[in-house]
């Protein structure tokens, strides 16, 4: 129990893409978030000096613990932010994981009589295409998207594009970019109150790692 | 899909049994709290489960797919009530029309959302709490916020914060960056109400605005703390509507000192309130170790005009079934006492019991245990009883 005592606040990291990076600006903000635990079956990290423990989730939970308090704070995508609609607040862009969510398809794409489109992302694609008055059949998938035009079971698809190395690789090309995508700081609505000293001190540290990153831009 | 036949054991989803020990914890923390509301001179009333959609569904400014409609025999959408204030405005405005403000009241009622994600969100919930109507003072906010901080202390929850915000001073300031622009005013409300500060400041960046405005604006994010945060607040803001709006939010501050429960309480001016009908001062209060508030409340001065009386109002909810989630509870005080009869016996131990109730502060149980069946209460080692698996504090055997 004295150990739990030290922790001061609870931050969940995405395992995956996004974890690396999210490390390396934590431990430019003075918070030595390990550099490598991804290839551990490791889900708790305590970093004893810091006191925060670190709750390694998969990234599209980490809005869930957040909300649910299980977590005080969170780093996650705002692509996850977009499709699972959480109570949180959304209290800095990190500026990393930088990428674009987009609709593709293949290079001789026509509007389809019945559009389908395979995503990971339903909630956003539908309500994307819903505003723009387009009637498509959005198919939820769970990985592998750039199948899915290529067997014929949508026409298009709509997922994250980094380098876009993935759909030229496969034949595919990039129709419409839908939003820039950026990793977010999310804080649970209570531990924003009752901790708000710790919140407003991670808050500020990043804050100042990212313009020292930014000023190093040209 | 096709919903299957539900099994005979099953509920609708959202709603929730509270078993004996549940409910009796719910309803201590619930007697507590209303005692604690009638000290302060406020009086329950009791409003119906349904009312019209057309009146208060409307005027409760729940959004339309989160009320539960019906239909009357007539043909006449009802709803089950989303929220006590709109109720309570419309019983000021017509059957208490003749008492003179302002009027202190409180309720105690279950109300009904259809919600679906947020977490801790049940569709059926209780709420506890007070309107106070007639009295647009800093005085009469103060007095329900500090109130507010009473009940959640009488009802056992130690450690809690109660964020104040004034939704006069955003507007004010909003007003005067974008005079012609309702629209932009609105998309930066609404990264605040989604507390979307990221978007927030990206949405300040595109917009064509002075640059002392643009500063002044993401300034407020920051603006948190205590009177400090007001006196911070004075210097950004030069308009007449945002700067009245901080002097009340001032005012109240000081009067909470009074009260004894400055401590608790923080200034947000990025708060902007989860009900339209808030006009003014606004709160929200949260406790250590749950993630989500437990109570809230702000002042609404235009509400009861829509049930023809106008007056200015303010109040809160608490809503019990979270708050039963962290709140302490002192042990139960009645003891539980059983008595155990066979037929020969039975006037002496039906007669004991009665005279049990009325002498000892106690549950008293008869349990009648026909011939030929074991009686058995066992002794579980600590002076106590037990029998069927419950626990006595005592046992009276009428079966010799």
């Amino acid at each position: 129990m004295a150990e739990q005592s030290r922790i001061r606040l609870k931050a969940a990291i995405p395992k995956g893409r996004i974890y690396k990076k999210a490390a390396a600006l934590f431990r430019e903000a003075g918070i030595p978030v390990p550099d490598d635990v991804d290839d551990t079956r490791k889900l708790l990290v305590t970093l004893e000096e810091a006191g925060i423990e670190v709750i390694l989730a998969k990234p599209a939970d980490v809005p869930t613990y957040v909300e649910y308090g299980a977590a005080d704070i969170g780093v996650v995508g705002k692509d996850v932010l977009m499709e699972e609609n959480r109570s949180v607040y959304e209290l800095l862009d990190l500026g990393i994981a930088r990428c674009r969510m987009s609709v593709i398809g293949l290079p001789d794409w026509k509007p389809a009589i019945h559009p389908r489109v395979a995503t990971k992302y339903p909630n956003i694609a539908s309500r994307y295409f819903r505003e723009r008055g387009q009637q498509v059949e959005v198919i939820k998938l769970n990985g592998s998207i750039e199948l899915a035009p290529l067997v014929g079971l949508a026409d298009r698809i709509v997922d994250l594009v980094e380098s876009g190395q993935t759909i030229r690789e496969n034949g595919l090309v990039e129709l419409e970019r839908m939003f820039d995508i950026t990793s977010r700081l999310i804080a649970n609505r209570a531990s924003y109150r009752m901790k708000s000293g710790f919140v407003d001190e991670v808050c500020d540290r990043l804050q100042a790692a990212i313009d020292r990153r930014e000023a190093r831009v040209p | 899909m096709t919903m299957p036949k539900p099994k005979m054991f099953e509920k609708p989803r959202g709603v929730k049994d509270y078993l004996p020990d549940l409910a009796a914890k719910l309803r201590r923390i619930e007697w507590r709290v209303l005692e604690t509301m009638a000290r302060w001179g406020y009086r329950q009333i009791i409003t119906p489960t349904l009312e019209y959609y057309d009146t208060v569904g409307l005027a409760s400014s729940t959004a339309n797919e989160r009320l539960f409609k019906l239909l009357d025999n007539k043909g006449t959408t009802l709803v089950l009530r989303s929220e006590m204030t709109a109720p309570i405005a419309r019983v000021v405005a017509s059957l208490l029309k003749d008492e003179a403000l302002p009027l202190r009241l409180s309720h105690h009622s279950n109300v009904f959302r259809a919600i679906e994600e947020e977490a801790g969100r049940e569709w059926e919930f209780f709420q506890t709490g007070v309107e106070l109507v007639g009295d647009g003072s800093p005085e009469a906010d103060a007095e329900v916020i500090a109130l507010m901080a009473e009940c959640l202390k009488a009802a056992g929850v130690r450690e809690f914060k109660i964020a104040l915000g004034h939704i006069g001073v955003l507007s004010g300031l909003l007003e005067a960056a974008l005079p012609e622009r309702p629209d932009k005013r609105q998309t930066l409300r609404e990264c605040l109400l989604h507390r979307n500060y990221v978007g927030y400041r990206a949405a300040l960046k595109g917009m064509d605005l002075a640059p002392g405005a643009r500063a002044d604006l993401e300034r407020i994010l920051r603006l948190r703390g205590g009177r400090e945060a007001c006196d911070d607040a004075l210097s950004v803001v030069r308009d007449d509507a945002s700067r009245a709006a901080l002097g009340h939010l001032r005012d109240v501050w000081d009067a909470l000192q009074v009260y004894g429960v400055g401590g608790h309480v923080s200034i947000d001016l990025t708060m902007v309130g989860n009900f339209s009908y808030y006009t003014g001062l606004i709160f929200e209060g949260y406790a250590a170790g749950l993630g989500f508030p437990l109570c809230s409340g702000g002042r609404y001065d235009n509400l009861l005009a829509s049930f023809g009386r106008p007056a200015p109002a303010t109040g809160f909810a608490l809503e019990t079934n979270r708050i039963v989630l962290v709140a302490d509870d002192p042990p139960e005080d009645g003891r539980r006492m059983l008595v155990l009869y066979r037929k020969h016996r039975r006037e002496e131990a039906i007669l004991h019991a009665m005279a049990l109730r009325r002498e000892k502060d106690a549950a008293v149980e008869t349990v009648f245990v026909p011939e030929g069946t074991e009686i058995g209460p066992e002794a579980d080692g600590e002076g106590k009883w037990r029998f069927k698996g419950r626990r006595y504090d005592m046992v009276f055997r009428f079966d010799e």
